[in-house]
């Protein structure tokens, strides 16, 4: 049992453990929580897949912008719990079940089904991190440019539909 | 080297987890937090198959999907969390089981 098998067991423990923390908590500040570990947890597995760009970038995307603005909302609201309420007796067993098959089918689709030899990993070109980064950032500006321009004017357009969802109205629609 | 078996694994399983929070919790944000933790799994997926590949260049093709697949996530979490804090305005409460009109 070598050392990278090791840390992946560790970190793979701390993601399900977290995900499922983020699922079952009843207040949403503590699923919030768990899923900021859980984020970062991703990232750490993005490392040790020598792709540091993408570790960095989900740290600072997810792990900071986006869960922030979670938490806010969350605080804003005031919804930490919700009232019980009366929901369909049989949806909880149900979702487990379809839960529990739907691993099944992927993990027999994915895993048992692949071809035994094509199923290990190969040592990978280009472990140095800078090197991985410039030939990404190349890619980016030169074959990716169109995708990567379009995606700013999406960030435009949700930026703009936030501003305008959330606008009070004068005179107060209420 | 782990085989890209285990990330798959794994990644199928925090997916389940996603889907399972999606179908079972009442709080949209709590459901808005299993969106985003399935496109991680998503992601999980594409960085392990990524690596797997011994080709570089197709390697970084995989990383390039990963990171427009976050800046997507980032957008549509804008503008969802937009929709909740109206909800919440207009009917003063955000359980999905009180969401069952288009007029508020």
């Amino acid at each position: 049992m070598n050392v990278d098998l090791i840390l992946f067991l560790i970190l793979a423990v701390v993601a399900v453990a977290t995900g499922l923390g983020m699922l079952l908590s009843r207040n949403a500040v503590y699923s919030a929580l768990f899923l900021v570990l859980n984020f970062v947890t991703v990232a750490v597995f993005y490392l040790t897949l020598a792709a540091p760009f993408i570790a960095i970038s989900q740290i600072s995307v997810y792990a900071g912008a986006i869960m922030v603005l979670f938490l806010f909302v969350i605080m804003l609201l005031g919804t930490e719990r919700l009232a019980p309420g009366k929901g369909l007796p049989w949806q909880r067993p149900l979702a487990v079940v379809l839960a529990f098959l739907l691993v099944a089918e992927t993990v027999y689709l994915l895993v048992a089904r692949t071809p035994a030899g094509g199923a290990i990993m190969q040592p990978g070109p280009a472990i140095n991190s800078m090197d991985a980064i410039r030939e990404l950032g190349s890619a980016l500006f030169t074959q990716y440019l169109l995708p990567f321009e379009a995606t700013s004017i999406l960030l435009l357009v949700a930026m703009v539909g936030a501003i305008v969802l959330t606008k009070q109205e004068k005179g107060g629609r209420k | 080297m782990v085989p890209v078996n285990y990330y798959i694994i794994l990644s199928a399983v925090l997916f389940t987890i996603g889907a399972l929070g999606v179908l079972i919790r009442r709080n949209p944000l709590i459901i808005f937090m299993s969106v985003e933790l399935m496109l991680n799994a998503a992601n999980l997926a594409f960085v392990a198959f990524a690596r797997a590949t011994g080709d570089a260049a197709i390697g970084y093709r995989g990383q390039i999907f990963v990171f427009f697949v976050i800046t997507v996530a980032a957008a549509e979490v804008a503008v969802g969390l937009a929709l909740i804090v109206q909800i919440f305005r207009t009917k003063h409460s955000i359980n999905v089981d009180n969401m069952n009109s288009l007029k508020g």
